[in-house]
């Protein structure tokens, strides 16, 4: 499974036709204890770059974006019951929907790993 | 992702470089604290001018732990950013009650008010603390508009009267039910003969005490509608205190994040957002600051306005609202009523304690009574929301 990141600190992880995308460790962590997360409709459309989620801290909101362009096929049911599973598990069990990809070739403009941990190193 | 909405820290936080004068930094300033909270792992954020502890990023750290701990335990606060005033000589008391709505000619040796400054319309220019510390009085304003108050006292107070600005003085606050037996255990000895030491202080009490050769200046009072106290110390001091209150078991620092979700659920208006200088005092639901005899006397900035409004009432109040779901309305959503904007949100937040979001608004008038359904626009989305009573959480102070 590949696994690509965005300057935003949202990570999209791609299975065949299947993406899986959230925020990144170091997002839930500067955001603090998250107590609600607004998720897209199933069956939305998303665009590269389109505010699709609203992840709410006791400090503040914040808009999570699409990585790249597609259609919802699912979202994290858990999260309206857990919100805090994006502070315990940003990166695995917090996720925060699926997507099928309508132009992989988006996914070369965005960082692999290694690319944004160093980057997140110059924050 | 991004912080869109987060309106709190940046406006307060701004220091223009063009307004920069010969002595202002273009960066936020580091406050004597600065370095002990980054040993506890405190992230640190810009505001009212100065690098900040927003939360400790650690074990029993963030937000809602902070703020439960506090509500539980004791919580120790860095509000050093805040200004620290003495206002002294001969006329101090007739030329404060110029500038503010207190009786400060009935406020005995050792008390403490609440109090607001105005502006000649009857707007609010900022709200303090005033002490009558015996041989002056002592101010604590809010750390985003000090410069701006002091300014103010500048040119309104007379020649005759000294503005002494302690800016070398750091203020921390400590706050929650354990705070008292915390304190206690530092056996601080009261610098005034007779006077009560920390325990049986009574909330808005204050006076001068000794932590050895150290001297610290202590108020039973807070912003976390906890018992609490605010401790002034010498900013040379301020490691070794925090140090030696975090050493009891009851104490953990917290940091300005949960001081804002405990101020809200105690119902306590932040500056900048729930008041301004657009804002009148009866509306603000501060009447309780304009003291008895200055209602019948007048004589402050903006009396008549504000004394208009007092018997007729204000057109609009300020209100706490329960909001339906976990979504949090924040500053500047539109409050309706039937499709039609009555009001505005001013703060709003998740409630650590009642685990679910709350706001204060202020709306007209006749939609402020308790148990009025109104909607909130979050975002786009209406959010059921009802009028609650102010605070959400019972005040408890030491009386």
């Amino acid at each position: 499974m590949t696994r690509y990141f965005t300057k935003d600190h949202e990570w999209i992880a791609i299975d065949g036709e299947t993406a899986t995308v959230g925020i990144t460790d170091y997002a839930q962590a500067q955001l603090g204890d998250i107590t609600f997360v607004e998720l897209p409709a199933e069956g939305a459309t998303l665009g590269k770059g389109d505010s699709v989620s609203v992840v709410d801290s006791v400090k503040a909101a914040s808009d999570v974006y699409s990585p790249v362009s597609g259609t919802v096929s699912a979202v994290n049911a858990a999260l309206s019951d857990s919100p805090e599973l994006v502070n315990s598990a940003a990166e695995t069990e917090g996720w925060l929907w699926q997507m099928t990809l309508s132009d992989a070739s988006e996914l070369s403009a965005l960082m692999d790993e290694p690319a944004y941990r160093a980057f997140v190193d110059t924050l | 992702m991004s912080d869109a909405y987060n309106k709190s820290d940046d406006d307060a936080a701004a220091i223009d470089p063009r307004d920069a004068a010969d002595a202002a930094p273009a960066g936020p300033e580091l406050l004597p604290l600065d370095a002990w909270h980054r040993a506890r792992g405190a992230r640190m954020v810009p505001f009212a001018g100065y690098e900040m502890p927003v939360q400790y990023v650690v074990e029993g750290g963030g937000i809602i732990a902070e703020h439960l701990w506090t509500r539980t335990h004791a919580g120790l606060f860095d509000v050093s950013h805040m200004g620290q005033l003495e206002v002294s000589g001969e006329g101090a008391t007739d030329a404060l009650e110029a500038l503010m709505p207190g009786d400060f000619a009935a406020l005995k040796p050792g008390q403490v008010r609440y109090s607001l400054l105005l502006d000649e319309t009857g707007g609010i220019l900022d709200d303090l603390m005033v002490t009558n510390a015996v041989h002056h009085f002592y101010l604590v304003v809010n750390g985003a508009t000090k410069w701006d108050d002091i300014g103010h006292l500048r040119e309104h107070l007379p020649d005759a009267i000294t503005l002494n600005h302690l800016a070398d003085d750091a203020l921390l606050a400590l706050q929650g039910p354990e705070a008292a037996v915390a304190l206690a255990r530092l056996a601080l000895m009261p610098m005034e003969h007779g006077w009560p030491r920390t325990d049986a202080m009574k909330f808005m009490q204050a006076g001068p005490f000794l932590w050895g050769e150290v001297p610290l200046r202590i108020s039973r009072s807070g912003y976390t509608g906890e018992d609490g106290y605010e401790i002034s110390v010498p900013g040379e001091h301020a490691a070794a205190l925090a140090d030696a209150l975090c050493a009891q078991p009851e104490v953990k620092p917290i940091g300005l994040g949960a001081r804002d979700s405990l101020r809200l659920e105690a119902g306590l208006p932040l500056y900048g957002h729930d008041i301004t200088n657009e804002t009148g005092p009866v509306e603000a639901g501060l009447a309780f600051a304009i003291s008895k005899r200055r209602r019948s006397e007048g004589g402050f900035p903006g009396a008549e306005t504000i004394l208009a409004a007092l018997a007729a009432g204000p057109a609009r109040k300020r209100v706490g609202l329960a909001l339906e779901g976990r979504m949090a309305a924040r500053e500047g959503g539109t409050v309706s009523c039937d499709g039609h904007a009555v009001g505005m949100v001013t703060s709003g937040g998740f409630s650590p304690s009642l685990e679910r979001p709350i706001a204060m608004a202020f709306v007209d008038a006749g939609l402020s009574v308790v148990g009025t359904a109104l909607e909130i626009d979050v975002r786009g989305r209406r959010i059921a929301a009802c009028v609650v009573p102010l605070p959400f959480m019972p005040h408890r102070y030491f009386r």
